[in-house]
């Protein structure tokens, strides 16, 4: 496994645990995060993610392990970790009937930058986040996507060494969440480290540099979004026939650059045929000629890699099921991802 | 050094203890401020949360009034109104159960818990902004009672110290309201607390004499700090005050006093303790 030298590290933590009851939140759990980077936190529900960025952003006192945030240790110096951090929870922590601007001028007065530049950064924040236009409204008239900006931008007036983000986009619309997107890329070109949990495979395959599996509290695995779907099998080709009749011919023509000793699976409802290949890029050529030779009609041939739905379910095994697998991973994107 | 920390925090790294106290009083007074922001922006707060003495005034002194015989030759609305100031003190803690429990709720109170800030401004800010709600509370229920035909002809010192008692009360019944909105799951199961609130308020003399409620429990009306309260400000505003000649009865003014120390050396280590045992 990757392991960063801790001075390059924003957040270290090893052998975390965490105890409620006789459930073990955090069991052994060990994390480097470089510094600069953005970090998936990937896992079910109860996997221990939320108990991990608590007790990382000193809001849960840990039963046992060491936890180091910005080079200071989070219990014995909770302070000097505050003052480094940012933290956007599962809610949008912000207070709905005093106005966004508002808002950030008393977290700014909390962080103690004084009042005039508590109202600087204010506005800095506005700006930064697309408020302006409604920094004097209240954020209880705010859509989802505005109201995690407003909240986004609350955790950011210090411009934290590190930023924790606890599923952001969780209760979002498509456009709120690609809102909230934008604004955390935004955050990593100007060097904030981020820690983020979701069980959105698609957006920790979007933002993270690197992902952590973890289940029951304890690493599952740790790589690349590339690095994950690849350690789950290569390429796979992918056929959709145009018409029914044609499926026998495609899967014949797929099953002669599958990879040795796999079979072709069928999708016959969707006339969808694939298979693993080793060698993508001649497979597909190959495959595209000998249909055209043969005269059949495609209506869809491509290349793609698994998804981290299947990576994650391969990974935890199918008794966690993700709650919400997000479907639109289409070949583009994966295009993005493992450029 | 980090590139990315460009905005600095006015306060040193290392706090010494002048410094410490200089920002839990001003955490303490951005908290309030927020409070205050809120009364400006939704006035209609104050409407709502004295909505029920001021339904309550009118029909006790209106609709029941002329049926409430609480002594001879006593008009029934220099009873009640006193009364009603003390009760509105009362449920006073379900405001502030309300408002710990939406910052819970809302992540607010986690929030402010991962910042820098003074800790125990959370808790201090909470209580300074209720007292000072309950005094705006209390001047737009002392102009309603005016309004309906209610003097004080006590002294002027006499009025005041009267106002003091019970924002005295409602200072004792914060920490209870802190603990209870920290204990509350969500805001539903705050709102149950008005089961709670209706019979601690209700089981006094805010509206009836205890000496003419049934035995046992004209003994535990006497006996709930409401009544103390109640007792001591209508003897203050020299308002008619109907006893039954009991110890706790004939020394009010001083558990008015005596009840809100034992409550707040009770509940403020308890809200406090529970408060910091949301690490746990």
């Amino acid at each position: 496994m990757f392991a960063p030298p801790p001075d390059q590290c924003s957040v270290v933590a090893e052998g975390l645990r965490k105890t409620y009851g006789d459930k073990h939140a955090l069991d052994g759990l060990d994390l480097a995060v470089p510094r600069g980077t953005v970090f998936g936190l990937l896992g079910p529900n109860g996997a221990g993610k939320t108990t991990a960025v608590r007790a990382l952003s000193t809001l849960v006192r840990l039963d046992s392990g060491r936890a180091t945030v910005g080079g200071y240790d989070v219990r014995r110096d909770p302070r000097a970790v505050r003052r480094r951090i940012g933290l956007t929870g599962q809610h949008a922590a912000v207070d709905e009937i005093i106005t966004a601007r508002q808002n950030l001028e008393m977290f700014g007065r909390l962080f103690h930058l004084g009042a005039a530049h508590a109202r600087r950064r204010a506005s800095e924040l506005l700006d930064q986040f697309g408020l302006s236009e409604a920094a004097d409204k209240q954020p209880q008239g705010f859509s989802g996507g505005m109201r995690r900006r407003l909240d986004l931008a609350s955790s950011m007036i210090l411009a934290p060494e590190v930023l924790f983000l606890d599923e952001p986009t969780t209760g979002l619309d498509p456009r709120g969440r690609s809102e909230v997107w934008d604004a955390v890329r935004g955050l990593t070109r100007q060097g904030t480290t981020v820690v983020l949990t979701t069980h959105y495979l698609d957006e920790a395959d979007k933002l993270s540099d690197r992902i952590a599996v973890i289940d029951q509290g304890r690493n599952v695995t740790e790589d690349t979004p590339a690095g994950l779907k690849r350690a789950i099998g290569g390429d796979r080709i992918e056929v959709v026939a145009a018409e029914a009749r044609d499926l026998p011919v495609v899967t014949a023509a797929v099953a002669r650059v599958a990879m040795q000793g796999a079979e072709p699976e069928t999708d016959a409802a969707e006339l969808r045929v694939h298979a693993p290949v080793s060698a993508g890029v001649p497979a597909l050529t190959e495959v595209a000629r000998g249909l055209q030779d043969e005269g059949v009609m495609v209506a869809d041939i491509g290349l793609r890699r698994p998804t981290l739905d299947e990576v994650f379910l391969a990974l935890t095994g199918s008794r966690t099921q993700p709650p919400a697998a997000a479907q639109d991973m289409d070949r583009t994107q994966h295009a993005e991802v493992t450029a | 050094m980090n590139a990315v920390e460009t905005v600095r925090s006015a306060d040193p790294e290392q706090q010494n203890a002048g410094q410490r106290l200089y920002w839990a009083v001003a955490d303490c007074w951005t908290i309030v401020r927020r409070d205050l922001t809120h009364l400006v922006k939704q006035p209609s707060i104050i409407a709502w949360q004295l909505g029920f003495p001021i339904v309550s005034v009118l029909l006790f002194v209106y609709v029941f009034g002329s049926a409430m015989d609480v002594g001879e030759g006593v008009d029934y609305k220099d009873y009640a109104m006193p009364g009603m100031f003390a009760m509105t003190m009362a449920f006073g803690f379900m405001n502030t159960a309300m408002a710990v429990v939406v910052d819970k709720e809302r992540g607010v109170t986690d929030r402010f818990r991962s910042m820098p800030m003074a800790p125990s401004a959370v808790v201090t800010g909470r209580g300074v902004s209720d007292v000072l709600h309950a005094a705006l509370d209390l001047a737009v229920m002392a102009v309603i009672a005016l309004v309906i035909g209610w003097r004080s002809d006590g002294s002027l010192l006499s009025t005041l110290w009267a106002f003091a008692l019970l924002l005295l009360l409602r200072f004792s019944l914060i920490w209870i309201g802190v603990l209870l909105g920290l204990l509350a799951k969500n805001q539903e199961s705050a709102g149950n607390l008005f089961a709670v609130a209706f019979p601690f308020g209700m089981v006094s003399s805010v509206f009836t004499p205890p000496s003419v409620m049934p035995d046992w429990l004209g003994t535990v009306a006497m006996w709930n700090p409401v009544s103390a309260t109640a007792n001591a400000i209508r003897e203050l505003y020299g308002n008619p005050l109907p006893t039954g000649g009991s110890w706790i009865e004939e020394h009010s003014e001083l558990m008015a006093v005596v009840w809100p120390l034992v409550l707040t050396a009770i509940f403020l280590p308890l809200a406090v303790r529970k408060f910091q045992n949301l690490s746990k």
